[in-house]
């Protein structure tokens, strides 16, 4: 049950039930579509980017507690941040879910502050609460989903990112 | 009477009522302890857990007499050969086909119906052309068709399903026309738990002249068949769903129907003589079986195949039958849930929704708890759309579930209740 609790934190239940920034972004200059195929869950990311730094994102879909509240809780991170402090944080956060190992497309990120690409240390912040996942590999996908669709949009890759 | 009714009078007076216990015995693997906690294993329409029998004749043909098949002289190849054989008889007899000929070994139902659409389907198919599935159909009898149709310019024609899940048999007569060339529908269906009038689809088709294919993945293990009382011309299903190792399935095909079709793969089994101007093909079932075969498989399922033989089927049907019902009330009190598939004929599956939580977070949870079902799509995401659903929970019962697996799941509902409060 305890690491159930670690999981299922309030803030990740609270996400999950009252997801923010939930609609379509008018104006967005970037968007992506992201699925899960051995879940079904489907996110689409809507990002507004204004000379490198984001200005707003939203997301709209359906998916398990874990997707959708890290796809809420994505939104409401990194707006202000700029492309490389993004990556920078999908860096820790995949580390902190996977715990350490398997960065996102890169080897394996040491968990703890560190610096980020575009020479700042990054701060996980609310984001912390899913370092529960790390104790159940297959909910890393679930997790995920949103940063690898993120991913796609900032790079306007106008297709549908699957996690298989 | 049935095939398995048949060969369970053949391996002597059958209990009189099911020992779950004894069965549970059977299989060591529901011993295993899942975090400390007992197995409680509702997954079985995924795939089934295996018997000491099937084990111990894995491990006998390997340590005994693994040899290659159809091929040398020598004792080992003699005695492997036999055993292949002798499961295909097995086979034969548990499906009740008229002879051992009409029984091909394949990987599983998937490929026996990818087998059907390549060799049968390419051959007969043409332009405009028109095969009838059913919208509660698997993944595995749906996208064969839809390359083929591709392939063909044919089409794929749907037969609605209703609310409870079952098959609108109205909306099949008068999709069966002109241009349908074959009907493929599943027999039981493994996201809804539906059990398919098969014998009444094969009759309208046959009025027809159109030749149908019957999926028995998840009807192998629950329900007793006879390929020549349904009337079918291809029935697949898979091993490893009837208690046998994976990699390992059968199609049946009807003998004249084999006979006219082309070889699927090339190879070797499959040839009678080589040159390199013309080969001869192999007489069926041999034509279709080309390749070192998964022998070891076949010998396992032979003895999965014995097993599940070996049980009264009217006090095996009645302990599955008690289990649906005990699943389907415990499940239907817990406040929120929501089954998807109440078909008035149904078959050990239990799929079901929670309001507010995601089967993915609730088979999270179960699996904290030491129970293990299936959360998703099935493999029939047309099945979820129709109902409205991105996944479901679905749980699944095979000879070995008792009532205390239920009360197990029941538990385990209610923490997830707690969980998402």
């Amino acid at each position: 049950m305890s690491d159930l609790r670690e999981l299922y934190q309030e803030v990740i239940l609270d996400h999950s039930r009252r997801p923010r920034n939930f609609r379509v972004l008018d104006g967005a200059n970037h968007r992506a579509e992201g699925f899960n195929p051995l879940c079904g869950d489907r996110v689409t990311v809507f990002l507004k980017v204004e000379e490198d730094v984001v200005k707003e994102v939203t997301f709209q879909g359906s998916g398990c507690a874990i997707s959708t509240a890290s796809a809420s809780m994505l939104t409401e991170t990194l707006k202000g941040k700029t492309r490389a402090e993004v990556e920078a944080l999908f860096e820790k956060f995949h580390a902190l879910v996977t715990g350490g190992t398997g960065a996102p497309g890169g080897p394996p990120s040491p968990c703890g502050n560190r610096m980020s690409p575009g020479g700042e240390s990054v701060d996980l912040g609310k984001l912390a609460a899913f370092s529960g996942v790390r104790e159940f590999p297959v909910r890393v996908k679930c997790a995920t989903l949103a940063w690898h669709t993120l991913t796609a949009a900032f790079k306007d890759e106008n297709r549908v990112v699957s996690t298989e | 009477m049935s095939a398995r009714e048949s060969s369970a009078a053949r391996a002597g007076a059958p209990p009189a009522t099911f020992d779950a216990a004894k069965v549970r015995a059977d299989f060591p693997i529901l011993g295993r302890l899942v975090d400390g906690r007992p197995l409680v294993y509702l997954d079985s329409a995924a795939t089934a857990q295996k018997p000491r029998p099937v084990l111990e004749a894995l491990r006998r043909f390997y340590e005994e007499d693994c040899a290659n098949v159809h091929r040398g002289v020598h004792t080992l190849s003699e005695r492997a050969t036999r055993a292949f054989e002798g499961a295909r008889s097995r086979a034969r007899r548990f499906l009740n086909a008229a002879d051992v000929s009409e029984i091909i070994f394949v990987r599983g139902a998937t490929e026996g119906i990818n087998l059907v659409a390549q060799s049968y389907g390419r051959q007969n198919l043409r332009d405009g052309d028109e095969i009838v599935i059913s919208a509660m159909e698997h993944h595995s009898n749906i996208v064969p068709w839809q390359m083929l149709c591709e392939e063909k310019g044919a089409r794929l024609r749907v037969v609605p399903i209703n609310d409870a899940g079952e098959f609108l048999i109205e909306d099949y007569e008068k999709l069966l026309g002109p241009r349908t060339r074959l009907v493929s529908v599943t027999h039981v269906s493994n996201a809804l738990g539906t059990v398919n009038p098969v014998r009444q689809i094969t009759e309208m088709a046959h009025r027809r002249g159109v030749p149908v294919l019957i999926d028995g993945a998840q009807a192998a293990p629950h329900l007793g068949l006879d390929v020549r009382a349904i009337g079918c011309d291809f029935y697949v299903f898979s091993g490893h769903k009837v208690f046998g190792p994976t990699g390992i399935g059968v199609l049946y095909g009807r003998r004249e129907l084999l006979e006219s079709m082309p070889p699927w793969q090339g190879g070797g089994e499959m040839i009678v003589s080589v040159t390199f101007e013309k080969t001869f093909y192999n007489k069926v079932p041999h034509k279709f079986e080309a390749g070192t075969p998964d022998i070891a498989g076949a010998v396992g399922l032979g003895a999965a195949l014995d097993y599940i033989s070996g049980f009264d089927p009217a006090s095996l049907a009645a302990h599955e039958r008690d289990l649906l019902d005990y699943a389907t009330r415990q499940l239907s009190a817990i406040r929120g849930v929501r089954l998807i598939g109440t078909a008035r004929d149904k078959a050990a599956v239990v799929s079901f929704v929670l309001d507010g939580v995601h089967p993915h977070d609730l088979g999270t949870i179960l699996d904290q708890e030491g129970i293990a079902v299936r959360a998703g799509h099935h493999c029939a995401q047309p099945v979820m759309q129709r109902f409205g659903v991105p996944a479901t929970a679905r749980a699944s019962l095979a000879l070995y579930n008792n009532r205390q697996d239920i009360d197990a799941l029941v538990r385990g509902m209610h923490k997830v209740v707690e969980v998402f409060g």
